[in-house]
């Protein structure tokens, strides 16, 4: 598999940043190159943080209930800052009933409690074949394609 | 230079501001492209120090003081790719106080991609270029705990050795020789007590050596204690002819090395001295004798 950048956020009052490190740790052993910015991040450093980096893809967990505004927000900056390339994923606790509206924002994968770690990296074997084929896959590209 | 100064040009669009032109330039470098650079006077520091005595963390609080003199300031944070998996977790910037807050810091988490050989030639060229960028004040940080990590900072112009509290930590920086590398030694966590006896016996043991004008600082990067002072030492600093030497010397080791290590003949050679076709001595011959 192609090593990755990945950048892992924390946005917002949420210092809950337990699984944000495994998630780390998980990508790391997988041969990516992975950047945690630690926790108590806003949407405008998270954008300044993915554009320095020059990452791939963007990981953010929230846990502290606020991911319908923050991560919505996060996908617009980056569009705005003309990085529609950028796979937004997400992670922590976030109700099934709130996945529509970040789905429709650009991430392409929620993942809750539970997840076994392969299929967080079988996810990013997948954007690599998309990838390879020129398929939508970053925030700001052809909406349509989510990980289930 | 004409080619690579078009306009829409990645180069182009770096020196005009442009940070996610910067990024992804620096990600160019990494992977061996040499974009042709203005020259420039470039100002660099190289940090390194044990893990954990928070050599992240001092470079926010620098970072700090830099920005309030107006200073633009980028940071080349490297740390060791996994051996095993080939991945790298990059975490210095979560150190870094007030980093993200502003439009006159640059971060860039690098990993070794095990290859530090390799590596000292690709941070030049992007030093080159950040400074090319606008950037005044850069910052190379490296975990070092040997000499390899202090070659990859050996071409920058000064180097700022950091230890914590722990004597155990003094003993292996004189062990590994970093101590006669460094221009600045600086004690952090001047906060915990036995801080104090670490810098005694360092001064002690600097000052053993006449030649040596190493200027040793306790400091506290987290209530500020001596940081002004070490700035003052910090852009003071000019190194003697007996560092010059030793550090050119760390320099040439580490283009020996990339060219080592990029040889296309090196897997060949690796297998015959592990099947015992050939002898170590042989083998340099050998790679001296292909050139490249």
């Amino acid at each position: 598999m192609k090593s990755m950048r990945i950048v892992i956020a924390k946005p917002g009052l949420d210092g809950h940043d337990r699984g944000a490190k495994v998630i780390t740790r998980i990508l790391r052993d997988a041969g990516h190159e992975v950047i945690y910015t630690g926790i108590r991040k806003t949407p405008d450093e998270i954008n300044r943080i993915v554009m320095d980096e020059d990452a791939d893809a963007l990981g953010l967990s929230s846990l502290s209930g606020a991911h319908q505004v923050l991560i919505p927000k996060i996908c617009q900056k980056l569009k705005d800052s003309d990085m529609n390339d950028i796979v937004v994923f997400a992670g922590g606790i976030i109700p099934e009933k709130d996945h529509d509206n970040l789905f429709n924002s650009g991430v392409r994968a929620i993942f809750g409690p539970g997840t076994y770690s392969h299929v967080i990296t079988d996810f990013l074997s997948e954007v690599e074949n998309r990838k390879n084929k020129s398929l939508p896959v970053g925030v700001g590209e052809g909406k349509g394609w989510r990980w289930i | 230079m004409a080619l690579d100064l078009i306009k829409g040009s990645l180069l182009h669009s770096t020196l005009n501001g442009d940070r996610r032109s910067l990024g992804k330039l620096i990600s160019k470098i990494e992977s061996g492209y040499r974009p042709d650079i203005p020259p420039t006077n470039t100002w660099t520091l190289g940090v390194t120090g044990p893990p954990g005595v928070g050599k992240s963390t001092l470079i926010g609080t620098l970072t700090s003081e830099w920005l309030k003199k107006g200073e633009k300031v980028a940071i080349l944070a490297v740390d060791p790719s996994s051996p095993k998996s080939g991945g790298a977790l990059l975490g210095d910037r979560m150190r870094m106080k007030g980093i993200d807050s502003s439009e006159s810091v640059y971060v860039r988490s690098i990993a070794t991609r095990n290859h530090p050989g390799g590596l000292a030639h690709s941070l030049a060229p992007m030093v080159d270029l950040l400074s090319a960028a606008g950037w005044t004040r850069i910052i190379i940080e490296t975990v070092g705990s040997g000499q390899s990590q202090i070659r990859i900072i050996a071409f920058t112009d000064r180097i700022l050795l950091v230890e914590g509290p722990d004597m155990g930590d003094i003993i292996q920086a004189e062990k590994a020789g970093i101590l006669e590398l460094a221009d600045i030694v600086a004690i952090n966590k001047s906060d915990i007590p036995s801080s104090h006896a670490t810098f005694n016996s360092i001064k002690y043991s600097l000052d053993m050596n006449k030649n040596s004008n190493t200027d040793v600082h306790l400091v506290s990067a987290v209530t500020g204690e001596g940081i002004s002072s070490l700035i003052y030492s910090i852009e003071a600093c000019q190194h003697t002819d007996v560092n010059n030497i030793l550090r050119t010397k760390e320099r040439l080791l580490s283009a020996w090395d990339s060219r080592l290590l990029s040889h296309p003949s090196l897997n060949d050679i690796l297998i015959e001295l592990d099947d015992g076709m050939m002898t170590f001595e042989q083998a340099v011959d050998l790679i001296c004798k292909l050139g490249h």
